[in-house]
């Protein structure tokens, strides 16, 4: 947990990897700067990991401590999985900034402060009665205190905006005065101003401005004590041509392309919510691909389009979250009852209820899993980081349409939003699923099955002699006609379970992400949690622990070999961001004395949690106590 | 047959499905149900391409009973799954069948958005002013002081007239017939059929065992030409056995009052004649009710506008005229991107 020292010298230290959090008002641009810091570090080679973290209004009163606003980049020359536990370098645009995320910075570390935004006013409204920049409670830290709203001021005087207008630029000051300290081009940064404000170009310019002049900054003025300059050198990333990548972008993204290996037009039926909109966003911009976006009047209607969509021959898929998922529940169970292709996102958020909005959890598995009326199985998926949605996506269209089954594909807040490297793939490398639709009359009912898969017939409406009726009601498995025959019941229930339970022969078997097949404990996690866990395992790891790590992409139905890799292990622990969701799964069904490891906080876990608690396992002390 | 050939002649005959029609005997359904397979064969569509999409309720077994495509779906929700199946496939000819619970109770946000969209497609509203297939509780738009199992000291919440509903909702075609009067039922299903937009039909359907004769005080056939006006775009709003009677604008006002021609100097002319585009008149028309006023029957309303999915289209095909046509490898490697050893 070091932090990198103090630099005097001339040159630029050479540094491995840093962790910035850029925190101001939400109303102060921090997620723009934090973003174009984020383009320049990718384009420099680097391997990184974002989280960014806002809160649900949209501008909460300034200078308040729930109106705070903070993106985390964490960069390095290295391969890294998380967006780092805790900053290097903290940019505190005021009092309330500084407030909420003082604890979390590294003893040592650097805080950068615009004491410009350190008036009484604020002091107060963010909860301070004694001005922080004075009681020595930054002595443990490195600080860089700097009047930015009067730089920042000083830097666009020319163009003659109004004080509030040119106090706008203050994040791009910022922005360049950090490109400067860690060695970033500011050239894409200026590229994105004049494209953004093309219609304002005095805006572009005061912006640009203030950018450079943060810079120029940096190279003129005598730093503090303990103030340098850095640089990180490109990262070992393998060969290929690279992207940086937010994951609804590539669940978005994923979503066409697994539409087009299918062969079929995309139909989106959503509603708005945080945090899936931006899949609606996305998809609704690419209308060039064929993509028909439909923003229903609810998220009923929004699940419903896309089950209409797909019943008459297309591939019908709804984004949403949690609570989105709560009502469209019977019309998914419409879904799995007519036999239909439904690929339903789940961007995951805290709950219940309303919950946390903008913050992220894992807490919709058993919802995802179970939580229709009736027997009601479908697939059930998860992606892992930012760049895998693209893959975890295609991967639910291609259930979806082969086993003619709605499948959930869970992501959330931290994904969603959290952006990496990516090494982008050619659509090439996937091979093509196209569903054969029926159109021989010789034989048909709805629900003749293939024997293989017991996928029912795709008849779509359009299909000559092919006419029939679907519904809610339950069907005889012989005709597909309406039946309330207590044998056919149980046969149907049963025959749909076995349906998806056959997807395990369809799907790769569990692997160990690391470690070995057998040992003292194995860490079993899924989503969003990948990183940490890799992470925490790969240290512990290295310190001789007997400790392996499995992270489980296909939730429901789970890979035929997950119960006898479990049983592998002396223990086995299982983080997660809820309440204990997927342990109680794995315990149900191997009858493995899991464990979890719970963190409810609407954050991800950072990678020394997960150490402290597998070392607690593995340590003699805890052997003794669970005895 | 391919779908180039031509429609063969089609009968009543080839809409019947071989399923058993399980309504109540008696029930305004089996009307309903014969009047629409009497009607398709006239209008020259093929059963392939015809689509019934029902919600809940008695009338949502309707599906069932066509030898077409059908999908029998869930509560109120007919209508967003109609809209999403001619977002795939705008060449479906679609009817959604729904009830006043159905359509106007669990599922009025989806018959709001329907209508104010103009999805172009036909949706049919079997009003019976009761819940029959949950047995007999009270519905939107059954009437005040209505005794059901769950109102015992009868029902106090003010009905809805699914007609200025729907007109509020900003529907373009909004029509009223009468289940056992198949002659002016088919000629509304006609019209909602030919009508590019969503064209609704409303249904005046007994229910014999929970609600019977509901509207018997206007469909009775002895006293009809007193109780119901049949409106024609284009002529004036006639009615009465002896065609005698007359509606036409109170003077001074935004109401419509009773006249009698050939009584106080009223001639035909004074008549307020009948315009579907009107939508103002539209509204008056909807909320006539006996024993004041005939109920207006017919197309009360119907202003074409381009419909919804159309619109979509059009968006798609601006989209790929002025970018191209989509290709995904181009997609993934737009904006910034770098290189990493030799690719």
């Amino acid at each position: 947990m070091d932090t990198f020292a103090a630099s005097q010298s001339a040159e630029r230290e050479s540094l491995e990897s840093v962790v910035i959090r850029f925190a101001g008002d939400s109303g102060d641009g921090m997620q723009l700067t934090g973003s174009q810091f984020t383009q320049s570090t990718a384009l420099m080679g680097n391997d990184l990991a974002t989280f960014p973290d806002f809160p649900a209004e949209i501008r909460a009163p300034a200078g308040t401590t729930f109106g705070v606003s903070g993106f985390q980049i964490h960069f390095a020359s290295r391969d890294i999985m998380t967006p780092g536990d805790a900053p290097d370098v903290l940019v505190a645009m005021n009092p309330a900034a500084l407030k909420v995320n003082l604890n979390d910075l590294k003893r040592g570390g650097m805080v950068v402060v615009n004491t410009g935004a350190f008036t009484a006013g604020n002091l107060k409204k963010a909860g301070y009665t004694v001005d922080p920049l004075e009681d020595g409670s930054l002595d443990p830290y490195r600080v860089l205190k700097l009047d930015i709203s009067k730089l920042t001021l000083a830097s666009v005087e020319e163009f003659e905006l109004g004080t509030k207008e040119a106090l706008r630029s203050k994040n791009m000051w910022t922005l360049g005065l950090m490109m400067w300290m860690f060695d970033r081009d500011r050239a894409e940064t200026v590229a994105w101003l004049e494209k953004k404000f093309a219609k304002k170009p005095e805006i572009a310019k005061a912006n640009i401005a203030a950018l450079n002049a943060g810079h120029a900054y940096g190279e003129t003025a005598e730093m503090p004590q303990g103030i340098g300059c850095y640089t990180v050198p490109k990262a070992e990333l393998g060969h290929g041509t690279y992207r940086n990548i937010t994951g609804n972008e590539a669940t978005s993204w994923g979503l066409i392309a697994g539409a087009k290996l299918a062969d079929l037009q995309l139909v989106l039926g959503s509603y708005p919510i945080t945090p899936a909109s931006t899949i609606l966003h996305t998809l609704a911009n690419l209308k060039e691909f064929g993509v028909v976006t439909f923003q229903a009047e609810d998220e009923i209607a929004a699940v419903c389009a896309a089950i209409g969509a797909s019943y008459a021959g297309s591939l019908g898929i709804t984004s949403t979250s949690g609570p989105g998922v709560a009502l469209k529940g019977e019309a998914i169970g419409l879904a799995v009852a007519t036999e239909l292709p439904l690929v339903i996102v789940d961007v995951q958020r805290g709950g219940p209820s309303t919950g946390l909005p903008t913050k992220t959890e894992q807490s919709d598995l058993l919802q995802a899993v179970f939580g229709r009326n009736g027997d009601c199985p479908l697939a059930v998926l998860a992606a892992q980081t930012p760049g895998d949605c693209f893959y975890a996506a295609i991967e639910a269209v291609r259930l979806a349409v082969k086993y003619m089954t709605p499948v959930m594909l869970l992501t959330d807040g931290a994904l969603a939003n959290g952006a990496e490297p990516w090494k982008i793939p050619s659509l090439s490398d996937f091979e093509p699923f196209p569903p054969t639709f029926r159109t021989d009359p010789e034989g048909f009912h709805p629900f003749v099955r293939d024997p293989q898969t017991l996928a029912r017939a795709w008849a779509k409406p359009g299909t000559p002699n092919l006419e029939h009726r679907i519904g809610g009601l339950e069907k005889h498995y012989d005709s597909g006609n309406i039946s309330y025959d207590p044998d056919n019941h149980h046969k149907m229930t049963k025959t749909r379970a076995a349906k998806i339970a056959g997807i395990a022969d369809d799907i790769a078997e569990q692997a160990i992400d690391q470690g070995d097949a057998t040992g003292d404990l194995l860490v079993v996690g899924w989503g969003s949690t990948y990183g940490a866990i890799s992470q925490a395992v790969s240290a512990c790891r290295r310190d001789g622990l007997s400790v392996s790590h499995a992270h489980i992409r296909y939730l429901s139905p789970f890979p035929k070999n997950l119960g006898d890799l479990l049983r592998g292990f002396t223990k086995v622990l299982v983080p997660e961001m809820n309440n204990g969701q997927l342990v109680k799964v794995l315990r149900a069904d191997f009858l493995v004395d899991a464990e979890g490891l719970n963190k409810i906080a609407g954050q991800p876990f950072k990678v020394a949690e997960i150490e402290a608690a597998i070392r607690s396992h593995l340590s003699p002390s805890d052997t003794q106590a669970s005895e | 047959m391919t779908p180039l050939d031509p429609p063969k002649k089609l009968t009543r005959k080839d809409f019947v499905s071989d399923q058993e029609v399980r309504w109540c005997p008696g029930c305004g359904d089996y009307a309903i149900v014969a009047a629409i397979q009497r009607t398709l064969p006239t209008l020259g569509v093929r059963r392939e391409n015809t689509v019934f999409i029902s919600g809940i309720g008695c009338s949502s077994r309707f599906p069932y009973y066509m030898n077409t495509y059908g999908f029998h779906t869930i509560h109120g929700r007919a209508p967003a799954l109609a809209t999403g199946v001619k977002l795939a496939n705008p060449e479906l000819d679609v009817w959604v069948i729904t009830g006043d619970g159905d359509g106007l109770s669990i599922g009025g946000n989806h018959f709001l958005h329907l209508l104010r969209r103009n999805v172009n497609l036909q949706i049919i509203l079997f009003n019976n002013r009761i819940y029959g297939l949950t047995k007999g509780q009270y519905s939107p738009t059954s009437l005040i002081g209505k005794k059901t199992p769950s109102t015992p000291l009868g029902s106090i919440d003010s009905p809805v007239t699914p007609a200025a509903f729907a007109l509020g909702s900003g529907a373009r075609f909004v029509s009223r017939a009468i289940d056992i009067d198949a002659k002016n039922m088919t000629k509304v299903l006609t019209r909602a059929h030919e009508f590019q937009g969503t064209g609704l039909v409303e249904v005046f359907q007994n229910c014999p065992v929970f609600n019977d004769g509901a509207f018997t005080h206007f469909t009775e056939r002895a006293t009809a030409t007193e109780t119901q006006l049949h409106l024609e775009h284009g002529k004036p709003m006639i009615f009465g056995k002896a065609r005698d009677h007359g509606l036409r604008l109170r003077p001074g006002s935004l109401e419509i009052e009773v006249v009698k021609i050939g009584e106080n100097g009223i001639t035909e002319g004074d008549l307020l004649v009948h315009d579907e585009t009107n939508r103002a008149q539209a509204f008056l028309l909807a909320g006539l009710e006996p024993p004041h006023f005939p109920v207006a029957l017919g197309v009360l309303y119907a202003a074409p506008a381009e419909p919804f999915e159309q619109s979509v289209l059009d968006q798609n095909r601006q989209a790929v005229t002025s970018r191209g046509q989509g290709d995904i490898d181009a997609l993934l490697r737009r904006g910034h991107t770098w290189t990493v050893g030799e690719d």
